[in-house]
């Protein structure tokens, strides 16, 4: 078993796709209890398509990826944010609508340009060869700043998610807090989309919020209940794929999954 | 001196004005209900004096020692508190959050109050329980023990009794009444249920889009639309 552990972090690339994995996995579980609990969770779905459209353009146009998709997505996040405000039924078609086109201009771009091949499934599966050494660094320090916000502002997004209205009433500036969520969803995903799949990081968001919500009672244990559960799946998955030879990004969902299935077992029976 | 003046406000929801020409004036320790028929601007109103909806025209101005930052505000629930996973003791604390000013976490006096608010309010032995699991009446308490520690002056309560069966009902006017007494908290309260409204209140508003009464319980009871009103819903 630790041999096993040994064998996997002598290759560089699977240590950076561990050490930036596992901050995307920490840093999605926590903004997902957030954006689950305010019915949020399609924005976290259209953000990454988005994400998907803009990698394309980028690399056609031989710019570096992140930098390109971090801001796109970004407003992207701000756009469907205001979407979803005005009205919910609107803003779930609207949400459809724009994962979509994104999608379908990204396969475009890339069919013109490099064709459809590799890359492209690797953007819509993850890859865990995708992450360079300056990937890294941005990533890492992307990542601390999504963690080191959240804890800053914890008790704000507490009391903004809980309750708007009493929130805005008592003087928070709720719009500036959905946006902070909306901002730090967006740099989550787009970190994270390189190793989990445009298709599949979504799940990294929605997963261990709703696991957690199975069992756990107060917003601070589901907070940290998630946190462990996304960290721990990210690792069994990645363990998994590397011994059976599967695709990371999927072993990871699937590990989510099943931890779901779990938790929901275990909350069925205390219940009863 | 005033606590709270309304001059001429009107004020909008979905574009569509339902709510003009609403003026009073609000004293210290005043009970003020605000009834009407449904759709009738009570609920908008009192966004309105929360600043939570922006005026057409008219101002509010608050008396000294009061901001509207500082309205122990009792909402209606919204459907996303029904599975909202968080324990009694979280809610309650988060009605300090007019108190962190640039500060990122609560003190030890913001827990202290929450504390105070929760024994004050028979829910204490709740704390660790997750709000999701808690009766209507109970969660109601909550709610209000949320708005107490948001508040020293005012509450402000959206149809508080909404979803509670009668004897809960009775419980919390019961508690309402008592807080009023104890803290001499001026209270702002949304009714349907008019005999309370009658009973309780000191100053009393008739909303049908526009103000058509403002007075007394006494003097409402005494006119043809307190009598109308009074009569048409004694069974309720």
């Amino acid at each position: 078993m630790l041999e096993l552990f040994a064998d996997l972090f002598s290759y560089s690339f699977m240590s950076r796709a561990m050490i930036v994995g596992v901050l995307v996995a920490l840093c999605s579980a926590l903004l997902g209890v957030s954006l689950v609990l305010k019915r949020y969770s399609m924005i976290g779905d259209g953000l990454s398509h988005v994400g998907f459209g803009a990698l394309s353009v980028a690399v056609a146009m031989n710019v570096a990826p992140l930098q390109v998709s971090i801001p796109v997505v970004v407003i992207a996040a701000f756009l469907l944010l205001r979407i979803n405000s005005d009205s919910r039924i609107k803003g779930d078609a609207a949400i459809a609508l724009i994962s979509s086109s994104a999608l379908a201009i990204g396969v475009i771009v890339t069919s013109l340009t490099t064709g459809l091949n590799a890359d492209v499934h690797n953007y819509l599966f993850g890859s865990i060869l995708a992450m360079s050494e300056s990937d890294v660094v941005l990533s890492i320090s992307l990542s601390v700043l999504v963690l080191l916000l959240f804890i800053v502002f914890y008790h704000r997004l507490f009391a903004v998610t809980f309750d708007e209205s009493f929130a805005r009433a008592t003087g928070t500036r709720c719009s500036v807090y959905n946006m902070l969520l909306a901002l730090l969803t967006a740099i989550t995903i787009v970190v994270g989309m390189r190793i989990m799949g445009a298709m599949l990081i979504s799940s990294l968001v929605i997963f261990p919020a709703l696991t957690s919500m199975r069992v756990c009672r107060s917003f601070r244990g589901v907070i940290l209940c998630s946190a462990v559960i996304s960290v721990l799946c990210f690792f069994l998955g990645m363990f998994a794929s590397y011994v059976f030879s599967t695709p990371a990004g999927a072993s990871v969902v699937v590990v989510n999954l099943a931890a779901f299935l779990l938790f929901s077992l275990v909350g069925k029976c205390r219940r009863a | 001196m005033p606590i709270l003046t309304l001059r001429g406000v009107s004020a909008a929801y979905d574009h569509h004005t339902v709510l003009s020409g609403v003026t009073f004036a609000l004293q210290e320790g005043d009970t003020l209900a605000i009834v009407g028929p449904n759709g009738s601007g009570k609920s908008t109103l009192a966004k309105a004096i929360l600043g939570l909806l922006p005026l057409q025209s008219g101002s509010i101005s608050w008396g000294e020692g009061i901001s509207p930052r500082q309205i122990g505000y009792l909402a209606q629930q919204t459907q996303i508190q029904k599975d909202f996973p968080a324990s009694v003791q979280e809610v309650v604390l988060s009605g300090r959050l007019n108190h962190l000013g640039r500060r990122p976490f609560f003190s030890r006096e913001d827990r202290r109050a929450a504390q105070k608010n929760m024994v004050r309010l028979g829910i204490d032995a709740l704390a660790k329980r997750s709000y999701r699991d808690l009766s209507g009446g109970q969660q109601q308490r909550v709610l209000l023990a949320r708005a107490l520690c948001a508040t020293e002056k005012l509450l402000l309560l959206d149809e508080p009794a909404t979803g509670l069966d009668p004897l809960v009902t009775a419980e919390l006017y019961q508690l309402i009444d008592s807080l009023k007494k104890e803290k001499g908290l001026s209270i702002i309260m949304v009714t349907h249920d008019i005999a309370y409204a009658v009973s309780s209140a000191t100053k009393l508003l008739h909303l049908e889009e526009k103000p058509l009464f403002f007075g007394t319980p006494e003097e409402y009871r005494r006119s043809e639309l307190g009598r109308r009103f009074l009569g048409g819903e004694s069974h309720a």
